[in-house]
């Protein structure tokens, strides 16, 4: 019983996510009907509420996927406008029209931005394919002892038990499966298109990339009113004592020795400066080791116990690597300063291409990175990189921090060259098993039609077509649904932390 | 005495090779480059090694590398590292043989010929050198550590100065001290840091270990 468990839950899964394919279809009706009436009839009112039903239901796809097949799939819609705002003089203004109440305006821009989110359309088609593009696969077994029942009804038990069995016995591996590769087809269909992920991701970049030249120019600033005020200005004294000390030399060579010992001293304080200047900017250490020991040196300086264990294949790029070091940097201080820890533990290591560093203290928590300002500037830091910072600090620790930095490492080629093939076939196969070999043939067998042309089911003896038919019709759809899969798993080993 | 010196800037260099050669010690070879360095020591065994911590050909820790390896070649051949900056991960790295004859000086040490040869001969001899700024910086590090938690203030100071490889004498001489009020507190050090009794030098080597690793 306990073997049969996951089965059951399986095939649980894939009854309700093929009700859900039905609903999707009805959704998907009543939205056409919406839209029908919006763009022929006018009615524009039942639009806003036939798009959000749709919204519902496919949301609610995509929160089985996410729970059921473990792929998370991103809202792909826009955000929604905010409501309007009204003029000094309470009017409510939209285009060259000015209304008193907001309802008009609020309603404009609700259906601009409804009508002109691709994403709208596209939930559309995905809830009329629904039933074709997952909801077969789904639902096959059912399908099969649904069929096996109508034989057995029909005067012709031994077929039926035939269909039954082979559903019973083929269950326990394909349920699974299915409910995944279903999941996989919902996060092609309903997830974000590469386009809107990319005019996402360059609105991030955009920003990181402004912040990143903004602290790279402040930095630059300090740099330099650090020599000018420190290093130049002793360097100049220098070269002045000196220049005291050879006139002195001849006259009262006891004065210019002393002259002397003075520029060697501010000569001294002059190479400290730059030492501390020049650790600040990229530490020697980095340079030398990298990150790795570059962290062990930190912990060595650090007045915590540091421990800290480093597992990477490869050094990172310099300006990456620096970016890491002064996150790793800043927590360290940070958990000596505010979290009165005593020990903390340092973990780099790689995932993937991605650098992930870890580091946990002891202390007692509750560190806010929307408060600190040493937080803010990781994250800004990091940002220019597409790194993140996530700091988990409930009040009495511990404190987790984690740095993850996308693209750290060379990737690995990519193993998905039979994928891809495998992925095309299906794409080129799915159209001839559904249409032609399918429903085509479904409609001729059920008029009755004399001509055979190509379709296989109709040259078959009399007892097998409409299992050809029907399996055509599940060929078809699961063929569309792993073309879907795999260009999505190819997509995802491609495009790396395109998220 | 025969000296082996490893540096990249060639001011520096001759500045360093007129400086050793004025103090009686005789320059065997002046090198500029990690291979060559490694091949210098292992060739001519010299009685100390002055080597610059970054060499080309890469620029990063070349020339710790080639004394790191010729140690392992050659066991308890003197090396003064010198570098533009300190760190402690790179003096463990030196002393963790524990056979002596390390140093680890800043660049600036030279300014002073007097202690700089001091330094040199000290190290050549079996001794240990290490900067007052990685000492300062341990210090900061582990203030309330085990077993530096148990010296007392005094034996911390005397700490220090051993690790810089001063002489009883010397400490003495800094702390105003008598030498046998040194050598008592030397003495409590080694018990306290657990290091039994053996010959002297060795032993002033292995507290600046403990004193070192003692994180």
């Amino acid at each position: 019983m306990a073997a049969a468990r996951p089965t059951l839950t399986a095939l649980a899964r894939s009854t309700a996510l093929a009700g859900l394919a039905l609903l999707s279809l009805a959704a998907g009706l009543v939205m056409l009907t919406a839209v029908l009436l919006t763009f022929l009839v006018g009615l524009v009112i039942v639009f806003p509420s036939a798009v959000r039903l749709a919204r519902a239901v496919t949301r609610r796809q995509r929160v089985l996927a996410a729970r059921w097949s473990g792929i998370s799939i991103d809202d792909p819609y826009r955000p929604a406008p905010p409501p309007p705002v009204p003029q000094a003089d309470g009017w409510y203004r939209d285009g060259r029209t000015l209304y008193r109440k907001p309802t008009i305006p609020a309603f404009n821009k609700r259906w601009n931005w409804m009508t002109k989110d691709p994403a709208t359309w596209r939930d559309l088609a995905f809830l009329l394919s629904a039933p074709v593009a997952g909801g077969f696969v789904v639902a096959a077994p059912l399908l099969a002892v649904a069929y096996g029942v109508a034989w057995a009804a029909g005067g012709d038990p031994a077929t039926g038990v035939v269909w039954i069995l082979l559903a019973v016995i083929a269950t326990p591996w394909y349920a699974p499966w299915a409910v995944r590769l279903h999941g996989q087809v919902a996060a092609a269909l309903l997830g974000p298109t590469e386009k809107a992920r990319l005019a996402q991701r360059v609105t991030r970049l955009d920003a990181a990339r402004t912040e990143a030249v903004d602290s790279q120019a402040a930095e630059l600033r300090r740099i330099e009113r650090d020599l000018h005020d420190g290093a130049q200005a002793r360097l100049v004294a220098i070269g002045m004592t000196i220049g005291a000390a050879e006139q002195l030399l001849e006259s009262d060579p006891q004065a210019a020795r002393a002259l002397l010992g003075k520029a060697r001293e501010a000569s001294a304080t002059a190479l400290q400066e730059i030492r501390r200047l020049v650790r600040g900017i990229h530490p020697p250490v980095l340079a030398e080791r990298g990150l790795g020991d570059a962290v062990r040196a930190l912990a060595l300086d650090s007045p915590l116990r540091v421990h800290v264990t480093v597992d990477l294949p490869e050094r990172a790029s310099a300006p990456l690597e620096s970016a890491a070091y002064f996150a790793v940097s800043e927590l360290l201080a940070n958990a000596a300063r505010h979290g009165d820890a005593t020990e903390v533990w340092v973990d780099l290591s790689a995932q993937g291409p991605a650098l992930r560093v870890t580091v946990t203290d002891d202390g007692h928590g509750g560190a806010d990175p929307e408060r600190g300002t040493g937080l803010r500037g990781i994250e800004r830091r990091l940002g220019a990189f597409e790194g993140v910072l996530a700091v988990n600090s409930p009040v009495g620790g511990p404190t987790t921090a984690v740095i993850e930095l996308p693209r750290a490492f060379r990737q690995r080629p990519a193993p998905s060259s039979p994928w891809r093939v495998l992925g095309g076939l299906c794409w080129v196969l799915w159209p001839i098993a559904l249409f032609p070999q399918g429903l085509v043939a479904m409609v001729f067998k059920l008029v009755g039609s004399p001509v055979k042309s190509w379709f296989l089911a109709l040259h078959v003896p009399g007892p097998f077509q409409w299992p050809v038919i029907v399996g055509m019709i599940a060929l078809g759809g699961g063929l569309l649904a792993v073309a879907l899969a795999t260009t999505v798993r190819t997509r995802e080993t491609e495009g790396g932390g395109c998220v | 005495m025969r000296v082996v010196l490893a540096e990249d800037l060639h001011l520096l260099r001759e500045g360093l090779v007129a400086l050793l050669r004025a103090h009686g010690f005789e320059v065997v070879a002046a090198v500029e480059s990690g291979p060559e360095l490694l091949a210098a020591l292992v060739g001519e065994r010299p009685d100390v090694a002055v080597v610059d911590v970054r060499l080309p050909p890469t620029f990063t820790d070349e020339g710790l590398q080639a004394a790191l390896a010729a140690r392992r070649q050659v066991p308890g051949l003197p090396v003064l590292v010198l570098s533009q900056h300190v760190e402690q991960l790179y003096a463990r790295e030196l002393l963790a043989d524990g056979s002596g004859g390390v140093g680890y000086l800043l660049k600036d040490r030279v300014f002073n010929g007097e202690q700089f040869v001091d330094a040199v001969r000290r190290v050549a001899a079996g001794g240990t050198a290490m900067d007052p700024e990685v000492i300062a910086r341990l210090l900061a590090s582990n203030a309330r550590n085990e077993p530096l938690g148990r010296l007392t203030p005094r034996e911390r100071e005397v700490l220090e100065l051993m690790a810089e490889g001063r002489s009883n004498a010397a400490i003495g001489q800094r702390l105003f001290l008598s030498d046998s009020a040194v050598g008592k507190h030397t003495a409590s050090i080694f018990t306290k840091l657990g290091l039994a009794p053996s010959d002297d030098d060795n032993r002033r080597v292995l507290a600046v270990l403990a004193f070192l690793n003692s994180k």
